[in-house]
């Protein structure tokens, strides 16, 4: 590989960082809206406000960047590049369409999973630096819930894993058929579930829950690295959507020519961010307990029962 | 699984299950669905006027002809924020050796509605219909001094008054008109009513007439 193509890559894997979380943002807007017999942003851009978000950047930008005397200087700065840069590194992963990938390693799938847990450590850094007791309680929250579900997570991904016999992302589509949207159901549910949990999305917000603790680890947090984690969030949503759309719904298999197989990748992507959307529209936040109770009595049970269907199913060789 | 207390709580089968047997969650995914393929309930407010319900309370509009300055409404109104100036002026007796009149003059009428807090006690109170409702609410200022409004301005509201809507079917007749319809006190008879032998004038004062019947529910 040589310079020129490295730069590109990077830059290409940036682009889609700067531009996929705002399109699913934008989607949010609108889809929610919509759900809630409203219009949305209607006016920032002209069109149907689709410059809504470019315009709430700027507004981040103009805000006074502020760190509480209190706060843990170093740690409480550093947190929103933590929580950021591993969903641009998980990104870059992600194959959209046959060979292309930002970043193309044998065992992709390992890395990106490694990846995006780092994320969420920076939600614990920023709940713990804040000196604010509802940024700790938020912190605290995240790290139980992101325990909890990366159990399950990990489950979901290793019976694709199994099934598709590789660690690459890219064999694993190859290895796809559709006969896996049966065969691994169970764990393309417990993977959605564990998703939004794990991205810390409603009905799973209990580390943000506003009604309870402000904002939760971001509460001190003002202008561009309060933007950064609103954008890690996002960011995440795309991640885990199109990683999802990798998995289970088979990447860039389609009836039309390979040629848009991209196209694919990411409308499917597109459409699982938007059941993503539309849970967060239409379910109320699960408590602290129900949200335990739900990884544990439910969805490591179901991920475990996956394993073993897919461990079955590969011996038989179906 | 089951602890003591939720046995004690109502059985959770009955929430969980809407009526067409679909579990809670399906249907708020549905509702939020359907609600989504709808046309929405937004007025684009600066460009599209929106639908103000009969009798809004935007604005005090005043007819300053009516205006008595009887200050009526200053008393009445709970912060005072009406603001009424006026003087006596002498008119001279329509004929040789009569009786000079006064009458009051309106100076100034304001209200202030950085103070008003829209009860329309002053409107309810006013005996000659001089202050009315105004659907107009956009009237925002500023500066908090400049929302002082004077005659002036109160008189142009007087253009964005809805008429009085219809009345009811089955209505009382309205006040006014019973009286119109009334027969002169002179023509009822010879006999005349009690202390109304002869006389021929119309009634002073109009007032709305109470029907005890059975709508008295008192």
């Amino acid at each position: 590989m040589t310079l020129l193509e490295a730069a590109l890559r990077a830059v290409a894997a940036l682009a889609a960082f700067l531009v996929l979380p705002l399109l699913v943002g934008q989607a949010e807007h609108k889809v929610m809206a919509h759900m809630q017999g409203r219009l949305g942003p209607m006016y920032a851009g002209g069109f149907h406000g689709w410059a809504q978000l470019v315009a709430d950047g700027v507004k981040f930008l103009q805000k006074e960047d502020i760190t509480p005397r209190a706060a843990d200087r170093w740690v409480f700065r550093l947190a929103p590049g933590v929580a950021l840069v591993p969903y641009l590194l998980a990104l870059a992963l992600l194959p959209v369409h046959p060979g292309v990938a930002a970043v193309d390693v044998p065992g992709s799938l390992v890395l990106l999973l490694a990846a995006t847990s780092v994320g969420a450590l920076g939600t614990l850094m920023a709940g713990w630096s804040s000196a604010n007791k509802y940024s700790l309680i938020g912190g605290l929250r995240a790290a139980a819930q992101l325990v909890s579900y990366e159990l399950p997570l990990v489950l979901a991904v290793a019976s694709v894993a199994l099934a598709g016999g590789s660690l690459s992302l890219v064999g694993l589509v190859d290895a796809w058929s559709p006969w896996w949207l049966l065969w691994q159901l169970p764990g393309g549910v417990v993977f959605l579930v564990a998703a939004a949990a794990e991205l810390q999305r409603p009905p799973f917000d209990m580390p943000v829950a506003d009604a309870e603790l402000v904002m939760g680890a971001w509460t001190e947090y003002t202008g561009l690295r309060f933007a950064f984690f609103l954008l890690a969030e996002y960011a995440g949503i795309v991640v885990m959507s199109v990683l999802f759309a990798v998995l289970w719904l088979g990447g860039w298999h389609g009836p039309f020519p390979d040629a848009l197989g991209w196209l694919w990748t990411l409308a499917k992507g597109f459409v699982v961010a938007l059941v993503v959307i539309w849970v967060r529209v239409a379910w109320p936040r699960l408590r602290e307990d129900q949200l335990q109770r739900l990884a544990w009595l439910w969805l490591v049970p179901l991920g475990l029962f996956q394993v073993v269907l897919t461990g079955v199913g590969v011996v038989a060789g179906w | 699984m089951v602890t003591p207390e939720q046995h004690e709580r109502p059985e959770p089968a009955e929430d969980t299950r809407g009526r067409g047997g679909l579990p809670g969650v399906l249907k708020g995914l549905a509702t939020t669905a359907r609600t989504a393929l709808r046309p929405t309930h937004t007025h684009e407010y600066p460009d599209v006027a929106p639908d103000l319900p009969p009798r809004s309370r935007g604005v005090i509009a005043l007819l300053e002809e009516n205006c008595t300055s009887c200050m009526l409404c200053a008393r009445e109104c709970p912060d005072w924020c009406i603001y009424i100036d006026s003087h006596k002026e002498t008119i001279p007796a329509t004929t040789e050796g009569g009786r000079e009149r006064q009458r009051n003059v309106l100076d100034r009428f304001a209200i202030d509605f950085s103070l008003c807090m829209y009860c329309g006690i002053c409107i309810e109170v006013c005996p000659f219909d001089a202050l009315h409702w105004s659907p107009q609410f956009e009237y925002a200022e500023v500066d908090i001094l400049d929302l002082l409004h004077e005659k002036e301005r109160l008189g142009e509201w007087m253009a964005t008054v809805p008429p009085p809507p219809a009345l009811d079917e089955k209505a009382a007749e309205p006040a006014e008109v019973a009286a119109a319809s009334r027969p002169a006190r002179g023509a009822r008879g010879p006999a005349g009513g009690p202390g109304g032998a002869g006389s021929s004038r119309p009634p002073r004062t109009v007032r709305p007439r109470v029907v005890r019947g059975e709508g008295d529910g008192t």
